[in-house]
């Protein structure tokens, strides 16, 4: 097949003998290119180990990834990363942070004075893109944290990589903002046809930004079950509210909470409820 | 509302705890702070309690200072202090700030130095004085040496600390967007480690004050510290009174040098 991106038996253990803990076990998943994908289960079922290793930040214990064939040794520019928070940096202004990568010396021997200038330019473009104009000289910890995410995210697209990974970018933000960060990002996935591996541990979110919906269950981190979306490609906020969008979503919360391994204990509120209210009879 | 409701409501406000106060009642709050225990002082002494040899004003103290300034060459003690603080502080910032970057940022390193270091840390500076008086004889360098042996430890472990604190996800981000080792050391680590740097160097020279004091009053024969001790010989308690504060008013003054560079050089950081 012609994936973008191909995850075959990984694996990962992080520390060994009877204390390891095995992060990811037989994970198998091809990535289209252009794809919207995005990862959600339990805490600590290894979604972002998963995503860590296909960004080479932390490398598989058995197992590969392959981009357009090749597999993958360490990070490497085709592949950005954005970060729950605290990535940006705060003693760079916007604008330079954005352009960071042009600092950088990795792949850029023969670097032209045009390459500089259509780095300029594509610099301004994200930027008009981000809806960051009338921030472009302001230093992060002066913006809100919608802003510093659209920031993280034009700083990670300027050398136009073709694979975008999030590690929960929205999950600081509150609901308001969220929902102008979904329509925001879809659109940027669209223009920018890069491929997007999403992480959350909002279900709504996933299913509203992806296209296929990884439902991952932990101990061992493993892939439970993958989830077409049934909607249209033009996403519409109104669209959460559909009962085909409910359904999928009480779906997928239904088979988290089964693999979770984590269910409220109703006997014991009920216990506790009686308790309670003979305490307040004696009184 | 009566008036007298309002003034206690007034009171009770500036006691809300981490809270908050305006401008002026802040310096009104320090000014007291500061002539409280200079008043106190000065009733101490005028009131004859105790003997003035023991115990002088803070008349006498500005005055003694005044004759130290004209007939007693009170800047060469300054300068030759200030040099040696200067001296010692530098060339311990020199080797400690390179030596806790490379502690901070390598295991290997850190694992090779770090407990050798804490181990030294706790051999008081002190002591090493007979010992670098044998090796360096008592001429600057063993002053400077001895500012050494008291900063340099402390300093190396506070560098390595620093470099630490720098957010993991800097140096990941950094490492996706293709950056080598030492780019992520020279544009991420230090940039960011830089304002803790900074506030890390005024704290130590601090200590370097503390110990050049040290080091003068047991090997020296000039300087404020060297200025101290002399002045107990003669009996001389303005002497040591003027000593101790004018230590204490340049200590402040570079204190708020090192803040003025701060500010300075990390505007982003004062930016709300
Ligand atoms: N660096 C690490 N060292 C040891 N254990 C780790 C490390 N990173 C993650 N883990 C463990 O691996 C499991 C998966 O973690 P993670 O991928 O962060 O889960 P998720 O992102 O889905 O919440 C967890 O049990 C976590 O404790
Ligand atoms: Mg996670």
């Amino acid at each position: 097949m012609n994936n973008k991106i191909n995850i075959k038996a990984a694996g990962k253990t992080f520390g060994d003998g009877e204390g390891g803990i095995v992060a990811l076990q037989d994970v198998n998943l091809g990535i289209a290119s252009n794809e919207f994908v995005t990862f959600v289960g339990a805490s600590g079922c290894g979604k972002s180990t998963l995503l860590r290793c296909i960004g080479g930040l932390e490398s598989l214990s058995s197992g590969s990834i392959e981009i357009d064939g090749a597999a993958i040794d360490g990070p490497g520019v085709d592949r950005a990363m954005v970060f729950q928070h605290y990535s940006l940096y705060p003693w760079l202004t916007v604008t330079e942070n954005i352009k960071f990568s042009r600092l950088l010396r990795a792949g850029r021997e023969d670097i032209t004075s045009a390459d500089v200038e259509a780095a300029s330019g594509r610099a301004d473009a994200l930027i008009n893109l981000m809806g960051l104009n009338h921030v472009r000289d302001a230093y992060p910890n002066q913006l809100s944290g919608g802003m510093q995410q659209r920031v993280a995210i034009a700083r990670a697209l300027l050398p136009r990589p073709q694979i975008l990974l999030m590690d929960e970018p929205f999950g600081a933000l509150d609901a308001q903002t969220r929902e102008v960060m979904h329509d925001l990002i879809l659109h940027v996935s669209k223009l920018e046809k890069t491929t997007i591996v999403f992480v959350t541990h909002d279900v709504e979110e996933a299913i509203y930004l992806g296209q296929r919906v990884v439902v991952m269950a932990p101990r061992p981190g493993r892939i439970d079950s993958i989830c077409p979306v049934d909607l249209p490609e033009k996403r519409d906020q109104d669209m959460k509210l559909s009962p085909g969008f409910l359904q999928q979503k009480k779906a997928i919360l239904t088979r988290i909470r089964e693999t979770a391994g984590m269910r409220t204990d109703y006997e014991l509120l009920e216990r506790m409820t009686r308790q309670a209210e003979q305490q307040n009879d004696m009184q | 509302m009566s008036s007298r409701h309002k003034i206690f409501a007034g009171w009770n406000s500036l006691w809300v705890i981490r809270g908050h106060l305006s401008r002026q009642t802040y310096l009104m709050f320090a000014l007291a702070g500061m002539l409280l225990p200079l008043g106190a002082w000065w009733g101490v002494s005028v009131s004859g309690w105790m003997d003035k040899v023991f115990m002088p004003g803070p008349v006498d103290v500005l005055a003694r200072t005044y004759t130290w300034f004209m007939d007693d060459d009170l800047m060469s003690d300054i300068w030759i202090s200030t040099y040696r603080v200067v001296a010692g502080f530098t060339l311990s910032a020199v080797l400690a700030i390179p030596l806790g970057l490379m502690i901070g940022t390598y295991r290997p390193v850190q694992a090779m130095l770090e407990p050798l270091t804490d181990f030294i840390r706790y051999m008081p500076a002190v002591a090493f004085i007979p010992l670098v008086m044998l090796w360096v004889g008592i001429d600057e360098s063993s002053k400077i040496a001895i500012i050494f042996i008291g900063t340099f430890f402390q300093m190396v472990l506070m560098v390595a600390e620093d470099v630490r604190r720098v957010p993991i996800t800097q140096i990941e981000a950094a490492q996706t967007m293709g950056a080598n080792r030492s780019e992520i050391v020279s544009l991420v680590i230090v940039p960011s480690a830089k304002p803790a740097l900074l506030d890390t160097l005024r704290v130590t020279m601090g200590w370097a004050w503390t110990y050049l004091v040290v080091a003068e009053l047991v090997a020296a024969n000039s300087g404020l510290g060297y200025s101290i001790l002399r002045a107990q010989r003669f009996m001389q308690t303005d002497k040591i009174f003027a000593g101790i504060i004018l230590i204490g008013l340049i200590g402040l003054a570079i204190d708020q040098l090192f803040r003025w560079l701060h500010r300075k050089n990390f505007p982003w950081m004062y930016k709300k």
